[in-house]
Formats: structure tokens, sequence, C-alpha cells
């Protein structure tokens, strides 16, 4: 029997802008097993963004449950749910949101910084691991400013799996990278999903979810369609197809 | 986050912006440089009035005639004719509080030696007089009770006076020098005291008998005052006591009189000579504290700048794991390292000042290890309470909102 990471039970999520209510998720239940790559697709205004946040426990639905590895999250306060991100989840953003100024070993090890179990050695060793998982074993002591945009990318996958997460979050992670770098982040999340791990990838990028076992589409609020995936593309493969860049 | 890391986290943050940091401890620095520097002058001088005062005689009583008023009019005790020489024999004989006793009657005038002359005072005492105010003789004698008795023409002179009138490197002792009219055979010479607190030199004198002065210079039956030393500095108010009783006796006041003389001891005229200089080291303390916290609102401003332009790190954070206290102590302990480097470069800046300011002006000055402590817990404190809004502020931030800031 597979293991239910995420269950959302009839998610609502209302704000208020102004006198109006805005009702950005109305009702959203799914499932997502362990070993799932999942693309969560929809155009802007969909609800995608708060869907995010949500399954990132960065914020609260006004209703419904969320269940994260068995834990429910809508009655956790704030404390709890920034110690359950940092045991739990793994993000990784467009704009990679490394600290300036600061080395690819010390951004991967911040997450653990956060957990008072680790000692700094364990720290350091964990974060060497992760960065040699992502390709970036000899640029430990680069700087952020060093680096080109899919290697700092990289860096930041390694952040986000040195807590060895439940789930991967990754919010548009190749949208500000060209198509070569692109499609090596994705092998590289390909990669990770083989080795067994859970990545949800939201994007409004339709060709993203040729390489994903499972779509997910979003609109206004509400899923659409939810889809497996029967044919996967392998992104290394789409890679050694792309036409080779001369200068 | 342990204290290790928030430690590094923030001489991080700090070495980042290094010109910013410290423009923004100048203010600090200033401050504490200033309030050390101020601190040790004022400490210096007390230091030194007190030095002055033990070396004077903490139990010396001074007696002088007259009341503060009399009938509304404010007098000069010069004025006054009250003290009587049966007034300090009695004190001599009946004040068992009261170990020596000395009347003076003073005169100033010119001393006259051969071509050379110079201003000076004499003053009109007993042989208790030098123990009283620790004059001590370097060369011959005190005069002797024989002198006292008989009025003689004898002197005991100061240093000053002898330089001004021995130029030629004569002995001293044994000459006839002149004041005024009057011929005065040296009988010994006063040890250097050089001058007091209050810029005085203390060797511009000739000690002469008092009956001497009074008879043959000033020519009066009166006293100017009564110097005495108490058996000990913890006796010196039940000496007060005992001299006033014998002086209303003597004078015959009624009950509900006032005093007609003034008794005052060296402790009052230490506290009264402290408090000058502790109200002036205080004002000057306060100017001093008042650029402290102009420095602590540059603190609080760079912070609040800080937090600002760190937004998206601070969102990143929280989206990690980070705990809002997690990030509140981050920007306190920056802002708490900002003034507390601040205040260690203003102590050090402080001393260096002070001991410009002894070496430059010739000003006496004590850094007080307290002053040092108490810089150090006023810069925690600043920084703690400037550095508050802005960490504040930082660890209420959304994650979301934070994470989408541009």
């Amino acid at each position: 029997m597979e293991k239910e990471v995420i269950r959302l039970e009839n998610i609502k999520r209302d704000f208020k802008v102004g006198s109006e209510v805005v009702r950005a998720l109305r009702g959203v239940t799914f499932s997502i097993m362990e070993g799932e790559f999942v693309t969560i697709m929809g155009s802007s205004g969909s609800g995608k963004s708060t869907l995010l946040n949500t399954l990132g426990c960065l914020d609260t639905p006004t209703s419904g449950e969320y269940y994260l590895d068995g834990v429910a999250v809508r009655t956790m306060n704030k404390d709890q749910r920034a110690t359950l991100r940092n045991r739990k989840i793994g993000f990784v953003f467009q704009n990679y949101n490394l600290l300036p100024r600061t080395t690819a070993i010390e951004n991967v090890e911040l997450p653990l910084m956060y957990n008072p179990e680790y000692s700094r050695k364990e720290r350091r060793e964990m974060s060497v691991e992760a960065l040699k998982a992502v390709g970036l074993g000899d640029r430990l002591e680069h700087k952020s400013n060093q680096m080109s945009g899919g290697q700092m990318q990289r860096v930041a996958i390694a952040r986000a799996l040195v807590n060895n997460p439940a789930v991967i979050l990754a919010d548009e992670a190749t949208g500000n990278l060209d198509t070569r770098t692109s499609f090596e982040v994705l092998v590289l999340f390909q990669k990770l999903h083989s080795e067994g791990r859970t990545i949800i990838f939201v994007t409004h990028n339709p060709e993203i979810a040729l390489y994903s076992t499972r779509t997910i589409t979003l609109k206004d609020g509400k899923v659409t369609s939810d889809k497996r995936n029967d044919n996967i593309l392998d992104a290394a493969e789409a890679l050694s197809a792309l036409p080779i860049e001369k200068d | 986050m342990n204290i290790t890391n928030l430690l590094r986290l923030a001489l991080k943050a700090l070495s980042d912006n290094k010109f910013r940091g410290f423009l923004t401890m100048l203010g600090i620095i200033i401050g504490v440089g200033s309030v050390i520097t101020m601190l040790a002058i004022g400490q210096g001088s007390k230091n030194s009035i007190k030095a002055e005062i033990s070396e004077m005689g903490s139990n010396m009583i001074m007696i002088s005639p007259g009341a503060e008023r009399m009938g509304g009019v404010r007098m000069s005790s010069d004025d006054m004719q009250t003290l009587k020489v049966k007034d300090y024999e009695d004190i001599r004989s009946s004040c068992k509080y009261v170990s020596l006793v000395s009347p003076t009657v003073n005169a100033s005038g010119q001393a006259v030696y051969g071509a050379n002359n110079t201003p000076t005072s004499v003053y009109g005492v007993n042989q208790d007089y030098l123990e009283i105010r620790n004059y001590k003789v370097e060369e011959g004698d005190v005069f002797s009770d024989q002198d006292i008795h008989s009025a003689a023409k004898v002197c005991l002179v100061g240093k000053t006076v002898v330089d001004a009138l021995f130029t030629n490197g004569e002995e001293p002792v044994g000459k006839v020098i002149r004041f005024g009219t009057i011929p005065f055979r040296i009988v010994g010479i006063l040890e250097s005291k050089g001058s007091n607190t209050m810029g005085m030199d203390q060797d511009d004198l000739m000690l002469v008998p008092y009956t001497t002065v009074m008879k043959r210079i000033q020519a009066v039956t009166y006293l100017q005052g009564i110097t005495c030393s108490a058996l000990s500095e913890e006796f010196t108010d039940k000496a007060i006591e005992e001299i006033s009783e014998v002086l209303r006796a003597n004078h015959k006041l009624k009950e509900d009189a006032d005093d007609d003389f003034n008794i005052r001891s060296q402790q009052e005229l230490s506290s009264m000579m402290t408090s000058t200089s502790d109200m002036m080291s205080s004002l000057l303390a306060a100017v001093a504290a008042i650029s402290l916290i102009v420095g602590g609102i540059g603190i609080m401003n760079i912070m609040y700048v800080s937090v600002t332009e760190r937004t998206r790190e601070i969102g990143l954070r929280m989206s990690i794991g980070a705990k809002g206290r997690d990030i509140l102590s981050q920007f306190l302990i920056e802002a708490t390292l900002l003034s507390v480097a601040g205040g260690v470069i203003g102590v050090l800046l402080g001393i260096v000042a002070a001991y410009v300011v002894k070496a430059l002006l010739s000003y006496p000055v004590a850094i007080s290890s307290w002053s040092i402590f108490l810089s150090f817990a006023v810069c925690t404190l600043i920084g703690i309470f400037f550095g508050w809004y802005p960490a504040r502020k930082a660890s209420n931030l959304d994650p979301i909102e934070a994470l989408r800031y541009e």
C-alpha cells in the first residue's frame, strides 16, 4: 500500500479585499502518494498560488482539512507550521531566493540551522551530500553572485533536499531559466523523482506536465482535471536532442 | 536557532555593510566616548579635591565671627569683632573633643628684604596651626610660647616668599625681613605645599605669633577666626557642639538668640566643593547621554532600512522554518551588536580623549571602572530598545508577502 503524503479535503480559501470576498479556492480535494511527480497547472487567477501556499503551510485554509504526512495542518499555529515547513517541506522558487554574498554550502545549510537537532558537523555533511546530489559537489564555496541561473537553481534545489522533506514544492522553478537550463533542471527533478522523492511542480507551462507522472489542472479555484500521465517523456533525451548553440 | 549561529549571522550581516555600520555606530561612539571623558574629568577633579582636603586634615574645624545675617544685613566676617582671645583659651581648656586650637589673625602687605620685595600675607597663629594645616618646618624651628607671650617679631616663611626675597641663594634662617615697617627675624622655613584646589598658593605666606599681629600690625583685640582639630573625624560633630556651647556662654547669648559666630567643618567644605564638581559632571554627562539617544535613533533607522531591504530574505527564512522569534532575535542581536561595538570603540576613544585632556590641559582625570561598565550596559539597552521596533516588524512579516516583495 502506497503512503499518502498529502490529502486535501474540500479546501476553501476566501480573501477579503475591501468589502468584497474573493474565493480563491472553492473546494479542492485530492491526495498525493509518496513518490509521485505532480504538476499543478493553471492560468493566473486560477488559485494555483493560493493552493501552493496552502500546500507549503504558509497559509491556512478557511475551511476543509489538509493532512501533510498524516499531520492536520489547519489547526496549527504559526510556530508549529514553521517547524512543520522546516521538517517536511522543501521549497524551490522561481527566483531562487538564495542569500546574497553567501556561499552555496551556507545557503544549503540554512534550513538545518533552524533545526536544533543537527550539530555543525552534521549540517556540513548533509549539505555537502545535497550539493553533490544536484551536481555541484565542486562548487561548495562559490558565492551566490558567482553562479549562473542554472547553478543557483540547483543550489536552491539542494537547499530544498537537505532536510530530507516529505515533499518538494517547486514554484515555476524553471520560469527564469532558458530552454537548455530548464531541461537541465527538469533532468534533475526527474532524477530526484526516480530516487523516490515526492515532487509537486506548480507551473503555467504545459510542457512541464509531459515530464511528470500526474497533472492536476485548476481553474477558478476548482480542480478541472486530474490525469495520470501514461507517456512520461525523458528530460535527458529532450536535452540531448536540443541543438547545440554556437556563439 | 542557537545564539552562536545568531551571532555569526549578525556579524556577517554587519560585515556585508561595513561602512554603513560604521556610520551608524558613530553616534554611539561619540556618545559613549564623551560620557567616558566627561566622567573621567569629573571623577579626576573630585579625587583631587578629596586628596587636598584629607591633606588639609579632614577633622579641621573653622570658627569665624558673626552670624550669617545680622538684622537682615549680611555682614562680612572681617567686620565682626565677636571672637576674643578668651574664646580661644576656653576652647583650648574645656573642649575635650578638640585636640588642637589656634587663633588666626591675618594681615596682608609687602615683605621686603634688601632690594627685593613681594606682596604676601601674614597669618597670626600659634604652634598648633602648623599641625592643623599640615605645615612642616623644613629648616630652623617654630616660634616658642615665650615668643607668643612677648609678641615677638619672629616669623616662619613659605617657599614662595623665600624665593622672592632671597634671590642670590643666601641662607634665610636668622635673617631679618620687613613686613610693612616692622622687622621680623626668620626662625624657620616651611616645607612647600604647592597650590590648593582653588589655585591658591599655599607657600605664599608668613606665620607669626598671633599676639604679634594683634598688637604690632593690626592693633586689635579680637580674632578673625579660630582653627581647631577634632580628636578625629568622627568626633567633629561633638567638637562643634562643645565649641558652640563654650562660645554661647562666653558671648552671653540668650537661649533664643542666634549664634554670633560660624562654625564650619572640613567635611562641610568638602561636600560643598565636591557638589560643585558633581553637578558639573552630571550636566556634562547629561549632554553626552543625549548624544547616545541620538545614536540609538540612528541604529533604529538603519535597522528599519535593513529590514525593508531584506524582506525577501526574511520571507525565505520563514518559508524554510524560521519562527517569528528567530527573526526577532536575528535583528535584535544585529542591533545590539552594532550598538555594543560602537560602545567598545567609544570607550577606547573616551579613554584616549581623557588622557589627551590630561596631557594638554593638565586636568586631573580618573577613569572609573563603573563608568565603563555603565557604558556597556547602556549600549546593550540602547541596542535592544531601538532595535526592538524594526525587529518586531521583521518578525511579524507575512512570509507569502515577504517572498513576493520586490
